[in-house]
């Protein structure tokens, strides 16, 4: 009995995939395309493994065990590059994280009207602007001699420093400019939460006498704390990657010092410098910490508030 | 009694003027700080560029004129990327709407066989990936480097598309719709194309835009991939302009130094206002679909 059953179950499943052949025709193209881009170049990952040569393709090189590994781990660059990708990330964290929200209870304290959809399509606006843009337009303003912001300095009789110029202020311009450019959209979210609470709570604290202030932050900072909670996690687990174009568009012989992180010290070596292997290798070591930072990360927040990526 | 409710209500009341107050002037200050840099590029593009150089333009445009622009006219490099990059956003987001689209909707299919697998397959490079190098190895086997193709096939398929598409569908396209569809003899297809399609204009709407701005600013792909000038899209063309300070030829034969430097300079300002000019006056006309899909996407798929 429960084996005709079994082999009807069978039949039925072959008979459903036949029935939505057309819905398997809809995912053949994008399937296609991410296994001959994405999913060889997973494999071709072995080349961080062998002494990689485009000559002899990916098969024909030979091992070369952890040989790449060792020469990153023993470079003089190994430290830096992780030094300064964590810097960065960190940095950006402490800061980009809690802004948007701040931005988010000053627009929700804002009267619906004209106003404040100025407020809201002004503060999106920069996060439209390319990579590049900004990056010349940070250099632009930035510039001792003609900068816009070395006059603002000039008025309070103060000198500006040469920003650009410095080692030591990169990691700071990195951020405060993600800030100009990302802060209006990264508050969307939280926007879109504080407009999803229950007005009623807000007319029983009125009738109690609560003022705004005492409102915003009864009311409006308890109830985001899930959806911060859940940001926060996420981000953490991207604490290993930092974007390339933007720090690699500011880099200058100045503030390399700064400035070298791993996707631009891989770039480098891999693109410019042609050392394939060397350059697999370290893409590799990244990724692996990476992942393991998510799935960790992905673990916890499923802990914590049942919510999680997958 | 009474008295004190009301005293009450007028120090509150008070409280909260000076809390609108405070908040009122923190907005204005932020969008003061936001669109100034913004503005400034526009009146510095449009100035005399010795006053630009020497600080004399804070507010106001000064010694207006246009021979910025007109030396951008010239500037034939800056046009083949801009037509580069027309045709990139156009093919490249036709592209992602047809890969993306379609395998969203099969995968909102309640009863689709090895649903769980297939998206295991999606969200995988999501999380982790070849690298540079391997993936740079396969576009060159596939003999893509260097053409148009490897800006809008390799990487079409993105999955954080493909979850705002999935969830979208399965919350605005009834299993009931598909039934009755069925009931009347409508195959797959024909219920795709006809019934979904027309009822999905405004997620279809969120990835085109989407889409369509990440090509337009999309600058990294162009940086591996392509060799020739005859290829390359805008945003490469601005960075030789604006960060590796490529000076135009044309300009610096039979102007001073100086002169040619200033000039250099007002170029860049012309630049960036002409490559950003087409989002920025497109963005605030169609924000409340980027909202949208932000909505969309944050929902859990």
């Amino acid at each position: 009995m429960s084996k005709e059953t079994a082999v009807r179950k069978k039949k039925n499943i072959w008979h459903r995939i036949y029935s939505d052949r057309a819905l398997y025709v809809l995912l053949l193209p994008s399937v296609i395309i991410l296994f001959l881009f994405t999913y060889i170049p997973m494999y071709g990952v072995v080349i961080a493994f062998k002494d990689f040569s485009p000559a002899k393709g990916i098969m024909g090189s030979p091992w070369a065990g952890l040989k790449y590994f060792k020469q990153y781990f023993y470079s003089y660059q190994f430290w830096p590059t992780i030094k300064n990708t964590l810097v960065l990330s960190i940095y950006s964290i402490v800061v980009t994280f809690p802004l948007p929200i701040l931005l988010a209870l000053v627009c929700n304290q804002m009267r619906a009207g004209k106003f404040k959809k100025f407020f809201q399509v002004s503060t999106y606006l920069p996060h439209f602007i390319s990579t590049v843009v900004m990056c010349g337009m940070i250099i632009l303003f930035l510039s001792p001699s003609s900068g816009v912001i070395a006059r603002l300095f000039g008025y309070f009789g103060a000198k500006m420093p040469n920003v650009m110029g410095q080692a030591s202020s990169f990691p700071s311009v990195y951020v405060w400019t993600e800030v100009w450019q990302h802060l209006g959209w990264d508050s969307i979210l939280y926007i879109a939460a504080l407009s999803a609470i229950d007005p009623s709570l807000y007319e029983a604290a009125t009738v109690d006498g609560a003022s705004k202030w005492q409102k915003m932050i009864k009311i409006d900072i308890p109830l985001l704390m899930p959806t911060a909670t859940v940001m926060f996690i996420l981000r953490m687990g991207s604490v290993m990657s930092v974007g390339f174009e933007k720090v690699y568009l500011l880099q200058n012989n100045l503030n390399t010092a700064t400035s070298e992180i791993i996707s631009t010290y891989v770039y480098k070596m891999g693109l410019v410098s042609s050392q394939y292997s060397l350059s697999s290798a370290i893409g590799l070591f990244n990724n692996v910490i990476n992942l393991v930072l998510l799935v960790a990360v992905n673990f916890i927040s499923s802990k914590m508030s049942n919510t999680s990526l997958v | 009694m009474k008295e004190d409710i009301i005293k009450n209500k007028i120090r509150k009341s008070k409280e909260d003027k000076i809390f609108d107050f405070i908040i009122y002037s923190v907005a204005a200050l932020l969008i003061l700080i936001t669109l100034y840099p913004m503005y400034f590029i526009v009146i510095a593009s449009i100035s005399n560029p010795t006053d630009v150089s020497s600080g004399n333009i804070i507010f106001w445009p000064k010694g207006i004129n246009f021979r910025g622009y007109e030396q951008l006219l010239n500037y034939k490099q800056l046009w083949v990327g801009y037509k580069n990059t027309i045709i990139y956003a156009v093919l490249g987001t036709c592209m992602n709407l047809i890969v993306n689209i379609s395998a969203s909707y099969a995968l909102s299919r309640k009863n689709l066989v090895g649903k769980k697998l297939i998206t295991f397959f999606y969200l995988v490079p999501m999380f982790f990936g070849g690298g540079l190098i391997p993936t740079y190895l396969i576009i060159k086997n596939c003999n893509m480097l260097d053409t148009r193709w490897v800006m809008i096939l390799p990487f079409s398929v993105i999955t954080y598309y493909i979850i705002v598409g999935r969830t979208f569908f399965a919350n605005n396209i009834p299993d009931d719709l598909w039934e009755a569809a069925q009931i009347d003899g409508c195959g797959n297809m024909t219920f795709f194309f006809k019934i979904v399609l027309p009822l999905s204009k405004a997620v279809i709407a969120v990835i085109a835009l989407w889409s369509a701005v990440g090509h337009w600013n999309s600058y990294f792909n162009a940086l591996i991939y392509l060799r020739s000038d005859a290829l390359q899209p805008l945003q490469i063309v601005l960075r030789n302009i604006l960060i590796s300070n490529q000076t135009m030829s044309t300009m610096m034969t039979g102007t001073a130094a100086t002169e040619a430097r200033q000039a250099a300079e007002l170029i860049k300002y012309g630049v960036i206002v002409v490559s950003s000019a087409p989002i920025m006056c497109m963005y605030p006309f169609v924000q409340k679909y980027f909202n949208q899909g932000v909505m969309i996407g944050a929902v859990k798929g």
